[in-house]
């Protein structure tokens, strides 16, 4: 008998169907990869097992856990199941435990719920609990609050509170998205160990299908609210029949077919850069101490050259990005392009800078919702005063057009576009002042796989038809090697390895790029191809 | 901690150095020679010269700050110079009135809202809620002065339950004088509950949509219960910065209504001096007030240190 | 439509009517009047509400409905001006504050918004008439003064949230300078925020004026206001409660009709509740 036997379920919520006769099963001491992109309706299946639906949400069909049905049980009941026997991990780990108490108390708080027994022997078992996590009592003891610890830290935390009672179902919604990707692998070790420790089930969600390919025993492939396909992992991936899981698997493998055309020429210099951030006073009285976020970098980008820039977190690379942009100023060093200064003295040379443009990540938060598509990608005009009207039309006519979108787009508002097609409206207002530089600030990190496919071929065509020259900042791995000619890995504002893309993969010098190399979750060799 | 203490303690002594300059410069500054303003259009010039000696005005403006603050700080507000006593007297007979009002009202207005929003908040978009804040909504918007005058007649004149106004004063033992200060307490305190009953409930549901809760309901708690152990202290900060700011108009709105059930607090002093240009006591009583409002902020901000961690370990 | 929606609608236009009623009252007072309330009429004085006088009249015999009508001119005139000085002054001060934020001059903007917030409003007027002596515009002075922190901090806080975008950084990269990013791109997008804080200050601003007025603070006679009619009513009202009653109720559905369409604006224009219809 199956641990989870989810059948025909469908969901809808105040009416919309979200999910269509979903069928699933998990059993005992198995990891079941449910893999979709986002709007696949994975988190809500989760939701459902959960009885953690929204308001107005109507489920039919039939899951039952260890036999047991779980649709038709009460509220009350579902309280005395959830924790108990159902433990969950989210997303968001800084969001995702209260801040005003402390760990013990949380990871406790399971306990208490389900078991009457003193808060004393409770907080033993917390602490049990926590250690089982990979969080030892005395390195991190239970009086401590959320915030003082980090993120990959606090998801820890919420793993304790979830197997503390060792549930027989551990549902994980994205447990790893958010993280960085060595903290990820290490999660997913956890994970896994627990699952095989403990003789739990689990229910893993994610978009990215390395992820599952490493660890799942099953998987489920969801899109629209359905199951596509559903099997075994390593003979389903070898054999992936659904049109929709064979573009999945494509398009995360995919790499845009491009010729390298870097010229001898440097295009940027950044020479020796420095830049500090003041931090807060440590006493009353004290001086403010000194953050050093970026410590002497020094490199070269040539002419139509694609040049990667990795880290994680926290290493620098988006201070460098600004840095170079002109939008923060430095403490030290140079930053030149075709051999003039960003900077001249303290303001930012507008001549320099239009010939750097920039795209950023989040296609939502980029652009005025109350401008016109037309007048969002002409912005950059800025800085050229006294162009002529129909002049600055035609130029956003073809810059839509380039992204492959249409001239009569430029009328539109930006929210009736999707993310993919807002991020070609990016790209669009970075070309538009035909720039030689694109800094491309993990411009396709928020994109679903497929659309994230196309867009690294729009750029890959681009860079050849226009002579672009890109500086391609990200911390996805695979991305960076599909897309760039060089990469430099940036590790606490220090740059500590460099050198052509395909070289640094496959043998990498430095320590931290092994270490990051293998922690990249990959899919199998030879898929895809 | 002992850094956020000392950090808030320094900017408290630095807004009332700040606001006893802005009072004392707005009655400088602003035209005329407050003598002569004091003494009306139809004082003699020998009058007035005495006036002006008395209250310092020969001498330079920062001689006269410094006198007037370091006389405060020992307690000597000056010589109101209608009722020709200290000003410290005047206020302190009048501050057993109007404190003990504005501490009760607030304690009203806290023991009604934090009931009445939180059970709103439990029930959301149900015809309770419903009810509750369309009668919020009026709470709010009621005149606080207008309301008084109704429950006077309602139940000083029909129901002759309380009296229609007046002090019986602290030496007649407590329970008649908080009679007396029921009806006013009430007036002040139901437009604030209202508000702060809306706010309890609006901040609860903003923290019943964080993802913690999420969390703490797939532990096994009820929503109810997570309500209580989880979303509760976290809507607290926004509260209490809401019952900060209420107790000033607590304060302020006191000297009006103060003016409705003729209680002898610092209202009708306030506009007794007013009627009378007695600047000195205007003065000592607005900075009094003022005084009042930065201390209960400050008192806030020790209090969000007690309910938030983050603060504590001072970032 | 679900209930709730309905009953956010339900908000809007009942707001609406209500401030629409009053300020409709304010207008045609001003062409028309059911009687002059400039007039004393001793012979009829505090009469109840009748076919004659709708609503009565007070003790020298003028027409309450008439004084209702002229009293909703001060009080509407007094709170959007206070409204006007608190927006006018307050928006740009926030705006500069959150463009240069955590400088020295965003700390001193900020820390002159917390004093301004130690004096509520009725002791920035009892200070001003204590010197200036009592007035319609002193009380507007008060209440606007009060206000200017209230937006202050409102534009600041909606601003600097704004800074972190992304759209604000690519009009950056552009070569906007501060000022410009902020009308171009802030001031547009806090704009809802701001139109519903100022209903609410707007409301405010009627309570405060019926306040002031109410304890002589206001507007001086003969010019009508509600607050100086109920003072006026107070000691009559055991025998002549129509006086005390509906200068109290003009006051209470005015500021209810505007609290009610803060609330039915701000549901409305809220991008959050927007984007989760779309």
């Amino acid at each position: 008998m199956s641990l989870l036997d989810i059948r025909n379920l469908s969901l809808s919520i105040h009416g919309t169907p979200i999910l269509h006769d979903v069928s699933l099963r998990l059993d005992p001491g198995r990891i079941l990869g449910v893999i979709g992109e986002s709007g696949s309706g994975k988190s809500m299946t989760a939701f459902t097992v959960m009885r953690l639906l929204p308001e107005g949400a109507e489920a039919s069909g039939q899951v039952t856990l260890d036999g047991q049905p779980i649709l038709s049980r009460s509220e009350a009941q579902m309280c005395a199941l959830r924790g108990r026997d159902i433990g969950m991990v989210f997303q968001e780990p800084m969001t995702a435990l209260n801040p005003l108490k402390t760990i013990g108390d949380q990871v406790a708080e399971t306990i208490l719920i389900h078991e009457k027994i003193p808060k004393r022997a409770a907080m033993i078992r917390a602490a049990k609990a926590l250690a089982r996590a990979e969080l030892p009592q005395d390195r991190f003891p239970l009086s401590r609050y959320p915030h003082e610890l980090s993120g990959g830290q606090r998801q820890r935390v919420v793993i304790a509170m979830a197997i503390a009672l060792r549930p027989k179902l551990l549902i994980a919604d994205e447990p790893t998205t958010a993280l960085d990707v060595t903290t990820q692998a290490q999660i997913l070790r956890l994970l896994t160990r627990l699952v095989r420790e403990d003789g739990m089930g689990l229910m893993m969600i994610t978009h990215d299908l390395a992820v599952v390919a490493e660890m799942a025993d099953e998987i489920a492939i969801m899109q629209k609210g359905r199951v596509v396909e559903a099997g075994p992992t390593g003979a389903l991936l070898e054999n992936l029949q659904h049109p929709y899981s064979r573009a999945l698997l494509a398009a995360s493998t995919h790499a845009p077919a491009r010729s390298p055309a870097a010229q001898d020429t440097p295009l940027l210099e950044v020479t020796a850069v420095h830049r500090f951030y003041p931090t807060p006073r440590k006493s009353l009285f004290g001086a403010p101490g000194r953050f050093h976020a970026v410590k002497g970098v020094s490199f070269k980008l040539r002419k139509g050259e694609s040049l990667g820039l990795v880290g994680e977190s926290g290493c620098g690379k988006s201070t460098l990005t600004r840095a170079i942009l002109g939008l923060e100023q430095i403490q030290d060093g140079a930053i030149r392009l075709n051999g003039r200064p960003v900077f001249q003295g303290r303001q930012p040379d507008p001549e320099v800078r239009r010939r750097m443009q920039v795209v950023f990540q989040d296609p939502y938060g980029s652009f005025n919702p109350r401008h016109r598509v037309g007048r969002l990608v002409a912005e950059p005009f800025h800085l050229s005063p006294n162009m002529p009207r129909a002049e600055r039309d035609t130029a956003v006519a073809e810059a839509l057009t380039a992204v492959g979108l249409t001239p009569g787009d430029a009328d539109k508002y930006i929210h009736e576009f999707s993310g993919g097609q807002r991020q070609r409206i990016a790209i669009a207002r970075a070309l538009i002042t035909r720039p030689e530089l694109i800094l491309l600030d993990e411009a396709v990190s928020a994109l679903d796989v497929q659309v994230r496919a196309r867009i690294l071929d729009l750029l890959a065509d681009l860079s050849a038809r226009y002579g672009l020259s890109y500086l391609f900042i990200s911390h996805d791995l695979s991305v960076v090697r599909a897309i760039t000619d060089r990469v430099m890995v940036m590790k606490a504002g220090e740059i500590v390895e460099a050198g052509p893309t395909e070289t640094v993969f496959r043998d990498p010098r430095h320590p931290y790029t092994r270490q990051l190399l293998a922690a990249a979750p990959r899919l199998p060799e030879g898929l895809g191809s | 901690m002992t850094r956020y203490i000392l950090t808030r303690l320094l900017s408290l002594v630095l807004s009332l150095v700040a606001a006893s300059v802005a009072i004392f410069l707005v009655i400088e500054i602003l035209p005329g020679d407050p003598a002569a303003i004091m003494l009306g259009v139809n004082a003699q010039p020998d009058t007035l010269a005495a006036l002006r000696a008395e209250m310092g005005l020969d001498q330079p403006m920062v001689i006269r700050y410094l006198a007037w603050v370091g006389g405060m700080l020992h307690g000597d507000f000056g010589t109101s110079y209608t009722y020709h006593t200290p000003v410290a007297k005047l206020i302190g007979d009048r501050l057993a009135v109007s404190l003990p009002l504005a501490l009760f009202s607030l304690l009203l207005t806290v023991v009604i809202a934090f009931p009445v929003g939180i059970w709103a908040a439990a029930r959301r978009g149900s015809a309770a809620d419903t009810l509750i804040m369309g009668i919020t909504q009026l709470g709010v918007a009621i005149p606080n002065f207008w309301f008084a005058m109704l429950m006077v007649v309602l139940f000083a004149i029909n129901l002759r339950w309380f009296s229609a106004g007046g002090f019986a004063g602290w030496d007649k033992g407590l329970l008649p004088a908080l009679k007396s200060l029921t009806l006013p307490a009430v007036a002040l305190a139901l437009p604030q509950a209202s508000i702060l009953a809306r706010v309890m409930r609006s901040a609860l549901l903003d923290t019943l949509s964080e993802d913690f809760v999420r969390t703490a309901r797939a532990k096994g708690l009820s929503r109810a219960k997570a309500l209580r152990r989880h979303a509760l202290r976290n809507a607290l900060i926004p509260v209490l910065t809401i019952i900060g700011m209420q107790f000033s108009f607590l304060l302020a709105g006191g000297i009006i209504i103060e003016n409705v059930f003729y209680l002898p607090g610092l209202g009708r002093l306030i506009f007794q001096s007013i009627s009378a240009r007695d600047l000195i006591t205007v003065e000592s009583v607005v900075m009094l007030l003022v005084f009042a409002v930065i201390l209960v902020n400050f008192l806030v901000e020790l209090a969000y240190a007690l309910v938030d961690p983050r603060l504590r370990s001072g970032r | 439509m679900s209930p709730m929606r309905f009953l956010r609608s339900r908000n809007l236009v009942i707001g609406a009517l209500l401030t629409g009623l009053f300020t409709g009252a304010a207008l045609l007072s001003f062409l028309w009047v059911p009687y002059d309330v400039t007039q004393m009429d001793i012979a009829h004085k505090i009469k109840p509400p009748s076919g004659v006088h709708w609503l009565g009249t007070d003790h020298y015999g003028r027409d309450i409905l008439s004084m209702i009508m002229v009293g909703a001119r001060t009080s509407i005139a007094v709170a959007v001006l206070a409204v006007g000085i608190g927006m006018g002054l307050g928006v740009p001060l926030g705006l500069w504050a959150a463009a240069r934020r955590f400088s020295l001059l965003d700390e001193v903007i900020m820390r002159g918004n917390d004093l301004v917030f130690a004096f509520p409003s009725l002791i920035i007027a009892v200070m001003i008439t204590a010197i200036l002596g009592p007035s319609a515009t002193n009380a507007i002075i008060a209440i606007g003064i009060f206000n200017i922190p209230v937006f202050a901090r409102l534009s600041r806080s909606g601003a600097l949230g704004l800074w972190n975008r992304d759209f604000i950084l690519a009009a950056r990269v552009a070569g906007k300078g501060a000022m410009r990013i902020s009308f171009e791109h802030v001031l547009p997008n806090i704009l809802n925020l701001l139109i519903v804080q100022g209903t609410i200050q707007f409301s405010m601003g009627i309570l405060a004026e019926a306040g002031l007025s109410y304890v002589g603070l206001g507007a001086q006679p003969p010019t009508p206001s509600w607050g100086r009619m109920l003072a006026d009513s107070q000691t009559m009202i055991s025998f002549a409660p129509h006086m005390a009653l509906f200068p109290g109720l003009a006051i209470l559905l005015t500021v209810l009709g505007l609290n009610l369409l803060g609330d039915g604006l701000r549901d409305l224009l809220d991008p959050k509740l927007r984007r989760g219809r779309t």
